[in-house]
């Protein structure tokens, strides 16, 4: 390895960055909107939540209930079945995604505990949803038991202080509210990332093929070694530049609370950004089109991250198989420490699995991405 | 001294050989070419020489080293200029010179050095800060031989480097190639003109993959039986059929606007031959002496060849 030809092809690549607007878009454009549009549409995603209430009491105080629900922006009642069947076939049926059964002893609950008073059926394959969903759902039955405490109370002339029910509202909410983005912008933030870098590194050898620099490229001296090093360095730090920018997005925009070491957080990004790299290098040596290898890319990271990496879907509830080829991917590692460095402020000590993982990952990709760069023709 | 020494090589793609049983030696500073028209397989030979296409067959020594079992070693000799523009458009001048000087370990002093007079004697100075894709398809050629150049190597390989390349970049081009010969650097160059096969020391002549004749362009040419005559005519096809076949007629070559024949004397034949067109309901005027072009070259060699 000589130093002088990593740094030729390592500023050269730079200034090729520089000056192509589609490597500019991914690298500068892209980010920004993948956080937008994925941060906020899986927000959206549970406002007017289709939702069915089986109501078995049938009382003033369960139509009171039924009348907050109705009043929330969170859900809308599209049905009120009358039997347990009717409810579960609208489950099924895809009618509604919530399903609240109210008991026929409701007002009692009410009275005695104030606490679990209702049934809440999800579909559970979007689990993510289903767990906002709930969320919301019980601060709606939280806010109404207070408010009827607080009536009931006040019927007897007794104080509680009228601020009580607003402040258990208020916090409920935003709280739930919140745990919802901390528990999805990390995976947004990996997402982003594996697609950034492995797009932006696919196109780096097949671009090399395409504009017909690479025969005289490989008449040279430069060793494949080298070609690999110099050509990455400039994307790890557009991907250091991208990965700072969004989690700086999860912290500053989607508020989500950062309690970890910074350093811990520099380490396993580096070492995440390493591995889609890799994985982009790769497929850019097997592929000669840039077209085609930012396409085989975007396969590549996308499906991956978005089904199998816990992202959306929690990984301990798929079929055995299914939880087999999530352990190859990469994302699911580095999700796992966001969440771990971002809500529990986890050394890398705690981290040492997800992290040995990555490390695994980084090596195998890396022996292999060394070698694939053959400096023939043909 | 023998720099380049070529024993046999071949290589074929699916079975048909681009290029077959090359067998030639070049000598320290000489300008020796690979002549021949498209699809003979002079690029194939160029990339198998640069190590960048591995031979199926025989044994290429550049320098002292064998480059099948060392092509990286061998790449530290020489300079390749492949036929297609291989440098980076979105780069400029400056700076395709700097990427190139760094891959050969140039030091920034030498670089510095260097890079003056290259551009210079190429006219090129001007355009120091504009990007390579901006430039002429001159300028760029002119471009690529001062980045073959910039680490001084000792071999130059040069596949078609003037095809397509204005008359005045040309003239630039080959005053600048002279110039390394006699600083003694070895030159080889494919083309498919003549004029320029004429300014080689040596050449070899390639004819679907296969190597013809190795001599100086003047052995070459002496070669060349009879004296090659041009009929103008609008219905040249016409002029070949009756033609073919006719005593004193070497070989015909069928052009735009007429057809050359390779007559073995001019003076005694032409007359017989304008009789036989005016037999054949076919105007012409007298056939004037054309100058050999390549192709004539081959028709004349390949006809002897066979007979
Ligand atoms: N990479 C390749 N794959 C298949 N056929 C090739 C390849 N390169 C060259 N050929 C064939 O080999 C023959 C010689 O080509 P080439 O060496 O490019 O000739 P030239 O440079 O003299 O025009 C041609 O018939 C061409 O089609
Ligand atoms: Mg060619």
């Amino acid at each position: 390895m000589r130093p002088l030809r990593l740094k030729a092809i390592a500023v050269k690549e730079a200034l090729q960055i520089l000056r192509d607007p589609i490597s500019l878009v991914i690298a500068l454009l892209m980010p920004f909107m993948q956080m937008i549009l994925l941060g906020y549409g899986i927000n959206l995603d549970v406002r007017n939540l289709p939702t069915c209430v089986f109501d078995r009491e049938a009382s003033q105080d369960s139509q009171a209930l039924l009348k907050h629900f109705q009043a929330s922006p969170y859900f809308r009642i599209v049905e009120t079945p009358s039997t347990y069947r009717d409810v579960i076939r609208a489950l099924d049926g895809g009618a509604c995604r919530l399903a609240i059964v109210i008991p026929p002893d409701f007002s009692q609950r009410i009275a005695d505990s104030g606490g679990s008073a209702v049934q809440a059926l999800t579909d559970a394959s979007d689990d993510n949803t289903a767990n906002i969903a709930i969320g919301y759902a019980q601060a709606v039955v939280g806010a109404y038991a207070a408010e009827a405490t607080a009536g009931a109370a006040a019927r007897a002339g007794l104080s509680t202080g009228p601020l009580q029910p607003v402040a258990v509202q208020s916090r409920v909410w935003f709280n739930e509210d919140l745990e919802s983005r901390n528990f999805i912008i990390p995976g947004v933030v990996a997402l982003v990332m594996a697609l950034v870098g492995a797009q932006l590194a696919s196109l780096t050898v097949s671009r090399e093929w395409e504009r017909g620099t690479m025969e005289l490229l490989v008449s040279t001296p430069v060793t494949p070694m080298e070609l690999m090093l110099g050509k990455l360095a400039p994307y790890f730090l557009v991907g250091l530049l991208d990965a700072a920018f969004c989690l700086c997005f999860a912290v500053f925009w989607f508020k989500v609370p950062f309690r970890g070491d910074l350093l811990v957080l520099f380490l396993t990004t580096s070492l995440f950004l390493v591995v889609v790299l890799g994985i982009g290098y790769l497929i850019s040596v097997a592929i000669r089109s840039q077209l085609g290898a930012s396409q085989i890319g975007l396969l590549v990271t996308m499906l991956p991250t978005v089904l199998l990496s816990g992202m959306a879907f929690p990984i301990d509830q798929m079929p055995k198989a299914v939880q087999l080829v999530c352990t190859f991917v990469p994302a699911r590692y580095y999700i796992a420490i966001l969440k771990a460095v971002f809500l529990k402020g986890s050394g890398l000590l705690e981290l040492w699995r997800p992290v040995a993982a990555l490390l695994a990952y980084a090596a195998v990709i890396g022996f292999f991405a060394a070698r694939a760069f053959k400096k023939r023709l043909e | 001294m023998t720099v380049v020494s070529v024993h046999g090589l071949g290589k074929s793609f699916a079975g048909i050989a681009a290029a077959d049983g090359m067998d030639f030696d070049v000598e320290n500073g000489e300008i020796f070419g690979l002549v021949g028209p498209d699809g003979a397989g002079k690029t194939t030979v160029m990339r198998m020489l640069a190590g960048v296409m591995r031979p199926d067959r025989g044994s290429i020594v550049i320098d002292g080293i064998d480059v099948l079992a060392d092509p990286e070693a061998a790449k530290q000799h020489l300079s390749y200029m492949p036929q297609r523009f291989g440098l980076y458009e979105d780069l400029t001048v400056d700076e395709n010179i700097r990427f190139y000087a760094d891959l050969f370990e140039v030091s920034r002093k030498l670089r510095a050095e260097r890079t003056g007079p290259l551009l210079a004697a190429s006219n090129m100075e001007p355009f120091r800060a504009r990007l390579a894709g901006q430039l002429s398809g001159g300028m760029k050629q002119k471009l690529g031989l001062i980045c073959a150049l910039i680490h001084t190597p000792r071999i130059l390989l040069l596949d078609e480097p003037t095809t397509g390349v204005d008359p005045v970049s040309r003239r630039d081009f080959w005053r600048i190639l002279y110039g390394l010969r006699e600083q003694g650097v070895t030159i080889l160059i494919s083309t498919a003109y003549l004029d320029e096969a004429e300014r080689c020391t040596r050449l070899a002549l390639l004819h679907h993959g296969r190597q013809r004749y190795c001599d100086t362009p003047e052995r070459l040419k002496a070669m060349m039986p009879g004296t090659l005559v041009s009929f103008t005519s609008r219905q040249a096809r016409a002029v070949r059929d009756a033609l073919e076949g006719q005593p004193g007629v070497l070989g015909l070559l069928l052009y735009g606007d007429g057809v050359r024949a390779l007559l073995d004397d001019a003076a005694k034949r032409v007359p017989g031959l304008m009789a036989r067109l005016a037999s054949a309901g076919l105007d012409s005027e007298p056939p004037r002496p054309a100058e050999p072009g390549i192709e004539d070259l081959f028709v004349a060699l390949l006809k002897d060849e066979e007979s």
